[in-house]
């Protein structure tokens, strides 16, 4: 008995550390190769230096992209929520005509049309309404891609909210402008907040609508503007890339441990656009 | 039900619990909705018009497209690129959702069930950040992983020289997709497995079950739902993804054009907007087929 | 302070379904008056149509005798603890109480001083700054109760106000809420389906099922005499015995292979009944008695406390007796079971209803 315990034991280390190393593996690369003084595709040991980081920061473009990527996300993550928990209570709350068919249309809706579907007749629309190379553009077609699936998962979190409360504050003679900004507003907030960033974070990520609708590098996001100086190669990038890369990835981390420290809140799955 | 509420409806007070009442409610809907409609059922629509067009990026019919009724879809038929990207979806589906993400995913779940919680925080951080991580940077990460100079790959099985990216295309992006969204199977599967009774593990314990009968005749039994609305998610999202692109544009030679990829280039390297439209259709009919089922089958389960 | 007049009241729901169907009620000025009855009875449903929460589909709510049918909630003059108390969890103690006051704009100062007053009615000193979620239950639910004080409202509506709290403290907080209402003399509403309670806190019971009322009355005559077989099953913490049974000659019936005493002037001879005796009012003894009687064995007895529920196969039916403690016979001992003929409720056999309700030897309406 004694023995076959010991072997799987060693067994079950074994996978769980060749399955850590698979996922961690790839991603040493990101942690040496900024300060790294002769940066290359490899991981090794760097020979330290914050040189990298210099000249990252005067590139032309680097920080200006992340300006880019920072309008056009908060611009999404505040619609998609403002105009999410607008329609989310109204669902959540009143008995709206054909509810129950709108909702169920939402939820195609939210993984039916995927970006990649839809590239071509966004690309002729947007074209067609001169919104091309236009950052609010952006920001208006990631809006429209994630509202089906923030109303979800906010309608989610207004149903769980017990009606008591605003019914107490209905009794106590509050009108419907003083229940929703006394009672509601402060109530849903830790939804509200966990919608901004899952937009936020998803925005921020997108690669496909920018790189279809952004022509001009210096109106590029981030996302974009990394598989600019990809294609571009030379070893200038090489000393650029690792660091944009990292730099490109903290806020992205930064929000996900926020929200998952106060909240518990592992992310949706959502849709990934 | 709709018609029953017609009479109460127009009484005083509101029926809803702040007041609000029907006229505002759909005020409150209205802007959403108004979104969209223009940014997303608008285009998934006007993709069927243009998918009967020979609408060009540039030239005569960029200006005074013309309808072709369905040659587009004929066209589509007899297009071997198009059966190519078919083929190489298809494969990327099979490879990295259905056997990459939910084996991994299934097997991460199941071994982290019970181990130390420093041991199982530290594989979920890896995994989870493989998730969060923006695309470009996952990709970018890879790219040079799979560097045929100094890549990383190379470096760790000696084999320098080695071009994967280019030798090996859809391998790279099997695994390059495993690695990517594994975290999401492995949570949604960790909250299958709590909702395992432990009086039934531990009755199976009792009489004596390996582990493996025990996965077999309690756990699975309880989780096949999941199992099948978890692959037709990942399916569904790993049919579209994009990423591909990012790592080898669909080359070399087509030889790792997914029809996400194989789309772009007809549209915008080709110019042909009418016949991309066409696969794009195909593309939105697919994933509503995939869609009706799995919430048909998330409906049953609830 | 006021009354409050209901009215051939309906509440339908938009399923189709009548929660609450032709309710007539009258609840007196400064009245403590308990709507009592099972889950999905409407109790709750008739409580929130008079706070206006849900619209009246028929009939008519009238509080301090205006019609208040069609008026928003807020502007009843009602003040409502819920059942979940709704304490805004944002909002400190101090503020929850005074919110009904922040919404009709009252000064800040004024504010303070009603939400210090209130608190110190209800034991809550020191607790002002508090958040609900740092509070105990039993604290929870004085600062509901003192928000619903401090609103000032003509009548208080309680929604199953104790069911929140733990047993122990279910039982203090009742004394509590009976002694508060005696003090403000508000006329208070409350809905529970814990006939225990509503028969130790209310004036006046009335008995709802399926929407419809089954008795309204004093605690004592709810208990005492149930108005139908329903009410008889509900009230009491020992069921009460329900038994077929046959008019015999006038002033018996026969039941369970023996006779009671009964009231029958109002029923033929030979009618069949269904006849209801509480286990309180039955008298066990061990010899022989003169007059109608049960004759049985003793099956189990069951340790209440200070009295034991005795039960007694009299020809295959069990009969349940209360007798003091230590008192109780032991198992297969022979008993015989009596009752004055006024504890001997008659009801008819199919609808359930008392047959002697023209006698009144017991309780007298209020």
């Amino acid at each position: 008995m004694r023995p076959a315990y010991v072997v799987r034991r060693i067994g079950f280390y074994v996978l769980i550390c060749a399955i850590t190393l698979f996922f961690a593996v790839p991603m040493l690369w990101i942690a040496s190769a900024p300060f790294d003084a002769s940066p290359g595709l490899g991981v090794h040991w760097p020979d330290w230096t914050l040189e990298n980081v210099r000249k990252t920061l005067d590139h032309p473009y680097a920080m200006h992209s992340m300006v880019n990527s920072l309008l056009i996300c908060v611009t999404t993550a505040v619609a998609v929520t403002a105009f999410a928990a607008l329609a989310s209570y109204a669902l959540s709350r009143v008995r709206i005509p054909g509810r129950d068919a709108l909702l169920y249309g939402l939820l195609l809706l939210s993984s039916v049309v995927t970006g990649t579907a839809a590239m071509v007749p966004i690309f002729v629309m947007m074209y067609q309404l001169g919104l091309i190379d236009s950052r609010f553009g952006v920001a208006l077609v990631m809006t429209g891609g994630l509202l089906p699936a923030a109303i979800f998962i906010l309608k989610d979190f207004v149903d769980a909210v017990p009606k008591s409360y605003e019914e107490s504050a209905r009794v106590f003679g509050a009108s419907t402008g003083q229940i929703l900004r006394d009672v509601v507003l402060p109530v849903a907030r830790p939804g509200l907040a966990t919608i901004m960033v899952w937009a936020f974070v998803n925005s921020w990520g997108n690669f496909l609508v920018p790189f279809l609708l952004i022509r001009s590098i210096e109106k590029q996001p981030g996302a974009v503007l990394m598989q600019t100086l990809t294609d571009e190669g030379g070893s200038v990038n090489l000393q650029v890339l690792p660091v944009f890369s990292l730099l490109f990835s903290i806020p992205v981390v930064v929000l996900y441990l926020l929200v998952n420290s106060r909240y518990g809140f592992r992310f949706h799955g959502g849709i990934k656009s | 039900m709709t018609s029953a509420t017609a009479p109460a409806r127009d009484r005083a007070p509101a029926r809803d619990v702040a007041g609000l009442g029907v006229g505002r409610a759909l005020g409150f809907v209205a802007p959403a909705m108004l979104l969209i409609g223009a940014f997303l059922v608008f285009p998934a629509l006007w993709t069927i018009y243009i998918g009967i067009t020979n609408y060009r990026l540039t030239g005569v019919e960029a200006v005074s497209p013309s309808i072709v009724g369905l040659s587009n879809y004929t066209k589509a038929l007899n297009d071997a690129l198009f059966h190519n990207a078919l083929w190489l979806t298809l494969l990327f589906v099979l490879g990295s959702a259905i056997i990459g993400q939910n084996i991994l995913g299934f097997t991460l779940a199941w071994v982290l069930r019970r181990t130390r919680p420093v041991v199982r925080r530290t594989v979920e951080a890896f995994t989870l950040l493989a998730w969060i991580l923006p695309s470009t940077v996952v990709a970018y990460l890879w790219v040079a992983f799979f560097d045929r100079d100094g890549g990383t790959l190379n470096g760790i099985l000696g084999t320098p020289g080695t071009a994967w990216l280019i030798d090996y295309p859809m391998a790279c992006l099997v695994v390059f997709n495993t690695w990517r969204g594994t975290a999401f199977s492995m949570m949604l599967y960790s909250s299958a497995l709590q909702a395992v009774p432990p009086s039934q593990l531990e009755s199976a314990r009792m009489v004596g079950a390996s582990g493996w009968q025990t996965l077999r005749d309690i756990v699975f039994p309880h989780i096949r739902g999941h199992v099948l609305t978890n692959t037709l998610l990942i399916s569904l999202w790993t049919a579209n993804d994009f990423s591909p692109f990012l790592l080898t544009k669909g080359g070399p030679n087509h030889e790792s054009e997914t029809v996400p990829v194989y789309i772009y280039n007809v549209a915008l390297q080709g110019g042909e907007l009418g016949y991309s439209s066409a696969i794009s259709f195909l593309l939105l009919i697919a994933n509503l087929l995939v869609s009706l089922v799995y919430l048909r089958l998330l409906r049953r389960r609830s | 302070m006021a009354g409050i007049d209901i009215e051939g009241l309906a509440t339908v729901y938009p399923n189709g379904v009548r929660a609450v169907d032709g309710l007539d009620l009258h609840v007196a000025d400064g009245e403590f008056f308990a709507l009592l009855g099972p889950s999905g009875c409407g109790k709750t449903t008739l409580l929130r149509t008079i706070a206006g929460l849900e619209p009246a589909s028929e009939g008519t709510v009238r509080i301090d005798a205006t019609d208040v049918t069609r008026t928003e909630p807020g502007k009843r003059g009602v003040a409502m603890v819920f059942q979940d108390y709704a304490l805004f969890p944002h909002m400190s103690v101090s503020e929850n109480i005074t919110y009904p006051l922040k919404v009709r704009r009252v000064a800040a100062a004024t504010r303070a001083d009603v939400a210090s007053r209130t608190a110190g009615e209800l034991s809550l000193d020191g607790l002002l700054e508090r958040k609900p979620g740092q509070l105990s239950g039993g604290q929870q639910q004085r600062v509901a109760l003192a928000r619903a004080i401090a609103s000032e409202g003509k009548v208080l509506l309680l929604d199953e106000p104790l069911s929140n709290l733990d047993a122990r403290l279910r039982l203090e907080a009742r004394t509590f809420l009976k002694k508060l209402q005696r003090d403000l003399g508000i006329t208070t509403v409350f809905v529970t389906h814990d006939q225990a309670e509503a028969l130790a806190l209310a004036d006046r019971i009335a008995v709802m099922d399926s929407g419809k009322l089954r008795q309204l009355g004093s605690p004592r005559e709810v208990f005492a005499r149930p108005a139908n077989t329903f009410v008889a099953n509900f009230i009491g913490s020992t069921p009460m015995n329900l038994l077929p049974g046959k008019v015999t000659t006038d002033g018996a019936v026969t039941v369970a292979g023996g006779s009671l005493p009964a009231t029958t002037s109002s029923t033929p001879t030979d009618a069949e009944v269904t006849v209801g005796i509480r286990p309180e009012y039955l008298t066990l003894s061990t010899g022989d008695v003169a007059g109608p009687a049960l004759r049985g064995e003793v099956v189990v007895a069951e340790n209440l406390g200070t009295q034991s529920l005795v039960s007694v196969d009299c020809a295959g039916t069990l009969i349940g007796v209360t007798v003091p403690e230590e008192t109780e016979p032991s198992p297969g001992t022979p008993v015989v079971l009596t009752a004055p003929a006024s504890r001997v409720l008659l009801y008819t056999q199919d609808t359930g209803e008392l047959l002697t309700s023209t006698d009144r030897t017991v309780g007298a309406r209020s």
